[in-house]
């Protein structure tokens, strides 16, 4: 078709407006929003029908952004998926690399040393700042403003980062975890550094929280938005703190008490309301408790190996038998599943992704609300997409 | 009122005295033509500079409001190796690019309408300008009904976002396009509404005489502009807001709103259209800060009686880039608001402290001649007839909401 040819081409479907029909609803909307759309946090795509400004139905549709994850891995060594575990979640490397040496560690029996708990402590508590952090920035730029607060939680962030990258040499892709400890011991500059941002840390959240928690638009937009029952959320399945702020207590760390987190004193806040603000303000409470772990780690952090010197890397073949390792990622529940046949590659090789299963409610907490608030309320979920299309 | 010694200064008369050297070199019976198309040309030439330059200081300023440096590359084209400029041919450079960039029309839009629209808010934009006293004696327009005809040309703007909009074929566009009729509808009265005191105060609707009815001075030195009194304040106050919602700006930049609409009208726009609906932006924004200046600050007046050796022009751009960085600030700092918090907000709040308003400023006419003591109660009945409606209506419509508490679990 040439380009005269399309000026007087009118496409049947695709840009025109077209009306749905529907006898109770009068003419609705249908609007195709994503994969390419500015807050739908990657290449998610929402075909929302609206009456109106207020959304009567929305569909969520995802997998543009698959990469065959699992099966890659069952073609691959152990230890040769550990990198691609960073792009699952690739906010959160170092707390997914971990849910992966938890599973296999279960798997083949393989013990951590003391130091390599606690450092994973740390650099998953770091994370976890990292990620909320960023979660809180792209809230607000959902909710309209033009980057500002988003750009003061990038500071905070790239600090973070910076550590990464000098302890692992990666910034987001940091491959930092192995079955029986860690890849390197960080020096103590570097736990110095880390310790010092730590503890101003929260005067960044008291800023944040200053300029932008009582705002009047904010608390307008927010509360009584994208209600949550706690009922419905443990029935599909949500984790995280997207359940917590609906008032549910599950906090893996707590629960399960994997790694040495029952050595650590810290309390899991509680939402009362299930709307975008309790999961907004879940997060802020999260950060503050993940400041007080790190505090307790970086005093406690015992000397010695990072790695267990028993650790098998070359020609590692755990015994037949299945494992599922999970943890409190930032997101939720993050969960490995696997399966070995006693090869060097696991039989089969599942991944629980939280953003997914976080996102399977995104409807019926939009329902009822306008175009805006179920960008705010995608926004609260939190979803990283390399999780969710693997 | 000393206004006769600051009008005969030189500066002051130096841009009237141009013009007529100009337009006495031509034929008497086109002079009328010249002197009206110099003053076009002038707005033209002033405004568009002027937009250009809001736009990098706008991007610098957010740039600064967010730990950024904003742009701070183009310099001279030919001066490589030099100082950068501080990035200040950005603007030209970014004018170069829309210029060059491909024009794409959709297949399925309405061709005429998607042409017209960016012509339209552009020229709608610009007519705004006409009655605005830009200096003691530079008013383009002495128009007798001059704010009616601003408001009426200023609201003509949003027909054009709605012809966009829909002409686009697109349903972010036409979303786009049911918020901005339903924005000017709830904005617009608040507009005018804020601006009634002033006019009941001042006793015309002439630009001009607005300016000189607030060229006086207490002891040479307090300025007695309307926005130093409680109902001028309230006004202006309310004048602001309507005018963040008039002209799209954070917090009520609906129509455009990035993270719901994409770009809103302007998503199917693209190169120099897509510029025009972005210098349609700023020259509104301009207007409308400039007839804020004009209304409640002052005008072109000198804020002390010994400071009047400063050209008046000066003064009004001063207090027009104050207005504008003001507006900067405000983008940098605040979330927007929904569509039907922002007609609540109109309607429930603005209107009626709005209508206060204007009783408050019919109080201030009627108590014109309290003097002494009476005076202190003037002031208090005025403030208390402002400050009672807004926090009365103000806490009903934040009713429920609030920070909370929250607790931790148990173990």
């Amino acid at each position: 078709m040439s380009v005269s040819d399309l000026s007087s081409f009118t496409p049947a479907s695709g840009p025109t407006v077209r009306a749905v029909k529907d006898p109770f609803h009068g003419d609705l909307l249908e609007v195709s929003m994503g994969p390419q759309h500015p807050s739908t946090h990657g290449v998610f795509r929402m075909v929302v029908t609206l009456d109106g400004e207020i959304v009567v139905k929305l569909k969520p549709v995802f997998g543009y952004l698959h990469r065959n994850h699992e099966k890659i891995a069952e073609n691959t060594s152990y230890l040769g998926s550990m990198p691609y575990t960073d792009r699952l979640d690739y906010l959160c490397s170092m707390s997914t690399n971990w849910a992966y040496a938890l599973a296999v560690e279960k798997l083949s029996g393989q013990a951590v040393p003391d130091r390599a708990q606690y450092l994973r402590v740390i650099l998953a508590e770091l994370t976890r700042l990292v990620n909320h952090s960023c979660l809180v920035g792209f809230l607000f730029n959902d909710l309209g403003t033009s980057f500002t607060p988003l750009l003061y939680a990038f500071r905070e962030r790239e600090k973070i980062l910076d550590l990464f990258e000098s302890l692992s040499g990666s910034r987001m892709m940091c491959n930092f975890q192995r079955f029986g400890g860690c890849r390197v011991d960080p020096s103590p500059e570097w736990l110095a550094a880390a310790s010092q941002l730590v503890n101003n840390f929260p005067r960044f959240l008291d800023e944040y929280e200053m300029m932008l928690t009582g705002n009047e638009i904010m608390l307008a937009r927010t509360q009584g938005i994208g209600v949550l029952d706690a009922k419905k959320a443990v029935n599909a399945g949500l984790t995280g703190p997207v359940l917590r702020a609906s008032g549910y207590n599950y906090d893996i760390r707590k629960v399960d008490g994997y790694g040495f987190y029952p050595r650590f004193d810290f309390r899991v806040p509680l939402g009362a309301h299930g709307d975008t603000y309790d999961r907004y303000m879940m997060r802020v409470l999260e950060m503050r408790e993940s400041v007080k772990i790190l505090q307790q780690a970086f005093r406690d952090l015992p000397a010695g190996p990072v790695m267990d010197p028993k650790a098998k890397i070359r020609g590692f073949r755990p015994k037949p038998g299945e494992a599922y390792g999970r943890i409190e990622s930032p997101k939720g529940e993050l969960g490995f599943y696997l399966i070995s046949d006693g090869s060097p590659n696991p039989y089969r090789y599942r991944v629980r992704p939280p953003s997914l299963i976080n996102l399977t409610l995104l409807e019926e907490m939009c329902l009822g609300h306008t175009i805006a608030d179920s960008v705010v309320i995608l926004g609260s979920i939190d979803i990283v997409l390399g999780e969710v299309d693997r | 009122m000393n206004t006769a010694a600051g009008a005969d200064a030189y500066l002051e008369r130096v841009p009237l005295v141009l013009r007529d050297a100009i337009v006495q070199w031509f034929p008497a019976p086109t002079q009328w033509l010249v002197h009206h198309l110099i003053t076009v040309g002038v707005i033209l030439a002033v405004f568009g500079t002027f937009f250009a330059f809001t736009t990098i200081a706008e991007r610098k300023l957010l740039g600064r409001l967010q730990n950024r440096l904003g742009p701070n590359r183009a310099g001279l084209p030919w001066w490589q190796k030099g100082p950068k400029l501080w990035g200040l041919t950005q603007p030209f450079a970014d004018a170069v690019k829309a210029l060059t960039k491909e024009d794409i029309v959709p297949a399925a839009a309405d061709k005429l309408l998607h042409f017209l629209a960016p012509v339209l808010v552009v020229t709608f934009s610009l007519l705004t300008f006409a009655v605005l006293p830009f200096g003691r004696n530079l008013i383009p327009v002495d128009l007798d009904a001059a704010l009616l005809y601003f408001f009426a040309a200023g609201s003509a703007t949003e027909l054009a976002i709605f012809m966009a909009g829909w002409a686009s074929r697109n349903k972010y566009s036409l979303l786009a396009a049911m918020r901005a009729l339903a924005q000017v509808i709830s904005y617009e009265l608040p507009l005018l509404l804020s601006v009634v005191p002033v006019v009941l105060i001042a006793g015309t609707l002439s630009t001009r005489e607005i300016v000189v009815a607030q060229g006086f001075w207490t002891f040479g030195a307090l300025p007695h502009w309307f926005v130093f009194t409680p109902w001028g304040a309230a006004g202006f106050v309310l004048f602001l807001v309507s005018a963040l919602a008039e002209s799209n700006r954070s917090p009520f930049d609906l129509p455009e709103a990035e993270s719901e609409l994409i770009a809103g009208h302007l998503t199917e726009y693209s190169g120099f259209k897509y510029a025009l609906f972005f210098m349609a932006e700023y020259f509104g924004l301009t207007a409308l800060s400039g007839l804020g200046v004009t209304l409640f600050l002052g005008g072109w007046q000198a804020p002390c009686a010994f400071l009047q050796f400063i050209p008046s022009y000066l003064w009004f751009m001063g207090k027009l880039i104050g207005m504008i960085v003001f507006f900067i600030w405000v983008r940098g700092t605040l979330l927007r608001l929904r569509i039907d918090q922002l007609t609540r907000l109109a309607w429930q709040f603005m209107v009626p402290l709005a209508l206060v308003n204007i009783g408050n400023a019919a109080f201030w006419a009627l108590t014109a001649g309290w003097t002494g003591p009476l005076q202190f109660v003037r002031w208090g009945v005025s403030i208390a007839i402002v400050v009672l409606p807004f926090v009365l209506i103000g806490r009903r419509l934040n009713a429920g909401r609030a920070p909370r508490t929250y607790q931790y679990a148990a173990s």
